[in-house]
């Protein structure tokens, strides 16, 4: 609620800034500047600057309609507001705990639209954005955090595999699926997600090689959330964690993370070099966590105020919602749709959660074995029994 | 369709994956050096030049990597057979096993099936250097999620390979290298046993050696020379480790009264130690005798001048069938 209420204020600052004069002014300070970190960004591909102007890369280009610009700005705004109530109603007390992905909404609903139906994803536990690109239903997502369940969807019915929360586990499934496209001579990809953090993992390390050696049709898209918990990229690597992918022997490349055009643009690209057998690209998504890493977080503690500051003025919304009115592609009779279907959406993921009941007891030695196990056939009955026990008593 | 009057246990395991390549062409055979080696063991031997690189896939050294894109695998349909080198190196894999194998049926409601079978050349005996000759079954059979079996002979090697594999579940397949050049007889034909069913390979009235993979060669021995001096031993190989087959345990100790479990991994909090408090709790008004345990100790694997001492032998067993006697 209170992010989409400065967005709204902010977009009308935006609105008023984009007179040209204004813009060359931040280019040539950020020149004089010429911060070693800087000029890592210089590099990001960018489509659409923070201050919502449409620009060009030489190597991506991406032409949408208004109609799709306008589908990427609703995924946006309802994936910010499933995570807003989600983030609220762990706050009430009905989910356990919360990975929010406020600020890393472009990364997901970029890459979550560059993917086709038969491609396959591999998510850590923040893709909330991507789950809803699959068609996952956002209430889905939450009985893990609620404590319903460990995961709690068939991966199958929209490609978008369990929540992986041992970070870089699922880049090796990712790697291996890919291996398993490649033999039965299928064209689609396969895309894996981890962030900054993961990036430190073995796993992950095995996993570029693998992917490498066996030319396996995976992209790995690394959102770089600048944060691991509180540990700050520096303390995972000291290249640009896209540079990594050059000493496995595939592209890696660096895209505004905020950027919703080019982090489709980018994507679509990687998916569409693995179709066609070229093998893995590592992307790396420049984007900020805008929140704490789960609401059992508190990034008072080792960040700034001015640091979240500075990436709010780069929000993935605000800007693609400027390019959409000053390009005339929407108007607000638009936004205020979207709102209400946010608002909607908001209450309807309110009222299933709250209704959420809690599993059966019995489901406790439900699915642990495919083919049945004896111990666990004992244990049942034990604990069967032991429950009527408590039955019997009452009746008596 | 065969039967071999003697094949190792090495080659029946082979026989047993060309026989399930050949059965169903989603089965793969994935390690380090499996191809055109055939293993350091040679169990993948020839299956390579025969089913191609596709389906014999030679890997990168990274055991997590191995065992992580196996399940990716699992996941597109295909059932991977992994092999890992030397039991010891099986740990830079535990964390994909336990945290990812062992549990994603249930996390999927059981929606996805994951039919990865992990072989794993265990145990001593053989002379090795460090981390060549563990025993960490009971690391593995405490994890709910996997299935654990370990063949003690040829015709058990292969039915349970392919039963192993057959498996929608994830199983760890305990290979007793020690006794990969054991020769058996093997009918391919055959009806086999259920793949988590105990066996006596040996009847007896008087107490009751429980073993399983390496041990109940040591155990059936010991049992000829108790019989030599009078003593009836009945040996109960148990081929699974998780589940255990308690029912046919109980039923062995109510008929011998005593027990008596042999394994190489440390006694401490072992397979052993699961089985005598079941057997106790089941079986408290039949047995006339605690139930013993032999196994290694609460010691690293030893430098391999020293490994007799720790693998129970002949002696050690036979020690324990007489104190349980002596009840």
């Amino acid at each position: 609620m209170t992010v989409e209420s400065t967005a709204a204020r902010k977009t009308t600052r935006g609105g008023g800034k984009r007179a040209t004069a204004k813009k060359a002014a931040p280019a040539k300070k950020k020149a004089a500047a010429a911060a070693p970190a800087e000029a890592e960004q210089d590099q990001l591909v960018q489509l659409l600057t923070p201050e919502g102007e449409r620009v060009e890369h030489p190597e991506y280009s991406i032409d949408l309609s208004a109609d799709e610009l306008r589908g990427l700005y609703r995924d946006m705004v309802l994936t910010r507001r499933f995570d807003a109530e989600a983030t609220t109603l762990q706050r009430q007390g009905e989910l356990g705990l919360w990975a929010s992905l406020l600020g890393q909404e472009a990364a997901q609903i970029g890459s979550g639209r560059a993917l086709r139906d038969d491609d396959y994803v591999f998510p850590t536990y923040r893709e909330h954005g991507v789950a809803w690109c699959r068609g996952v239903d956002p209430t889905n997502l939450l009985g893990m955090f609620r404590g319903v369940n460990n995961g709690g969807w068939d991966p199958n019915s929209n490609n978008f595999h369990l929540y992986t929360i041992v970070i870089g586990s699922q880049t090796l499934h990712a790697t291996g699926y890919a291996m398993g496209v490649q033999k039965d001579g299928a064209d689609s990809a396969v895309i894996a997600y981890f962030g900054d953090g993961a990036s430190s993992q073995g796993d992950v390390a095995e996993s570029f090689t693998f992917s490498a050696v066996y030319n396996a049709p995976v992209v790995f898209f690394c959102q770089n959330n600048q944060w691991a918990i509180s540990e700050p990229t520096e303390k995972q690597t000291r290249v640009p964690l896209y540079q990594r992918a050059r000493g496995y022997g595939f592209p890696g490349v660096r895209v505004d993370g905020n950027d919703v055009l080019a982090c489709l643009a980018v994507t679509k690209a990687a998916l569409e070099r693995a179709r066609s057998g070229e093998g893995p690209t590592l992307v790396e998504a420049f984007t900020y966590r805008m929140g704490a890493h789960t609401t059992s977080d508190d990034p008072t503690r080792y960040r700034r105020d001015e640091e979240r500051e500075a990436w709010e003025a780069k929000d993935p919304i605000l800007r693609l919602r400027t390019y959409l009115l000053n390009e005339g592609f929407a108007d607000q009779a638009y936004f205020d749709s979207i709102e209400e279907e946010s608002e909607a959406l908001g209450k309807r993921v309110r009222e299933v959660v709250r209704a959420m009941p809690d599993p059966d007891n019995m489901a406790i030695f439900e699915n642990i074995y495919a083919d049945g196990h004896a111990l666990v056939d004992e244990e049942r009955a034990q604990f069967a029994a032991y429950q009527a026990s408590f039955v019997d008593a009452e009746e008596n | 369709m065969a039967v071999f009057e003697k094949i190792t246990l090495s080659k029946a395991i082979n026989e047993s994956l060309r026989a399930s390549m050949e059965a169903d062409p989603k089965v793969l055979v994935m390690g380090e050096d499996v191809g055109k080696l055939g293993g350091v063991f040679r169990v993948t031997d020839g299956l390579q030049k025969d089913f191609g690189e596709e389906r014999v896939i030679d890997t990168p050294l990274a055991e997590s990597g191995i065992v992580g894109t196996a399940i990716g695998m699992a996941l597109r349909g295909y059932r991977p057979v992994v092999e890992i080198q030397f039991d010891g190196f099986v740990f830079p894999a535990y964390d994909q096993i336990v945290t990812q194998l062992a549990k994603m049926h249930a996390r999927a409601l059981g929606k996805v099936k994951v039919p990865v079978v992990i072989r794993i050349p265990y145990g001593g005996g053989i002379g090795a250097v460090e981390h060549h000759s563990e025993s960490p079954e009971a690391l593995f059979a405490h994890v709910a999620g996997l299935k654990c079996v370990s063949p003690s002979n040829a015709s058990d090697a292969y039915w349970m390979m392919r039963q192993a594999i057959e498996s929608d579940d994830p199983v760890i397949y305990f290979e007793p290298k020690r006794r990969y050049h054991d020769k058996g007889r093997l009918d391919t034909e055959a009806i086999p046993d259920p793949l988590h069913k105990a066996r006596v390979a040996q009847p007896g009235t008087d107490l009751t050696l429980a073993a399983y993979g390496p041990m109940v060669k040591v155990c059936l021995d010991a049992a000829k020379v108790a019989a030599e001096e009078g003593k009836s031993v009945e040996v109960l190989d148990l081929r699974t480790i998780s589940p255990i087959d308690f029912d046919a345990i109980q039923s062995s100790v109510e008929r011998t009264r005593r027990l008596v479990i042999v394994h190489e991994a440390p006694v401490f909090l072992g397979t052993g130690s699961e089985i005598a408090a079941r057997i106790t709790e089941r079986c408290f008004y039949h047995l006339e005798a605690p139930v013993l345990r032999v196994g290694g100790f609460h010691a690293p694997y030893p430098p391999s001048r020293l490994e007799d001492e720790y693998l129970p032998g002949l002696d050690r067993v036979l020690d324990a069938v007489d104190r349980a006697l002596a009840y």
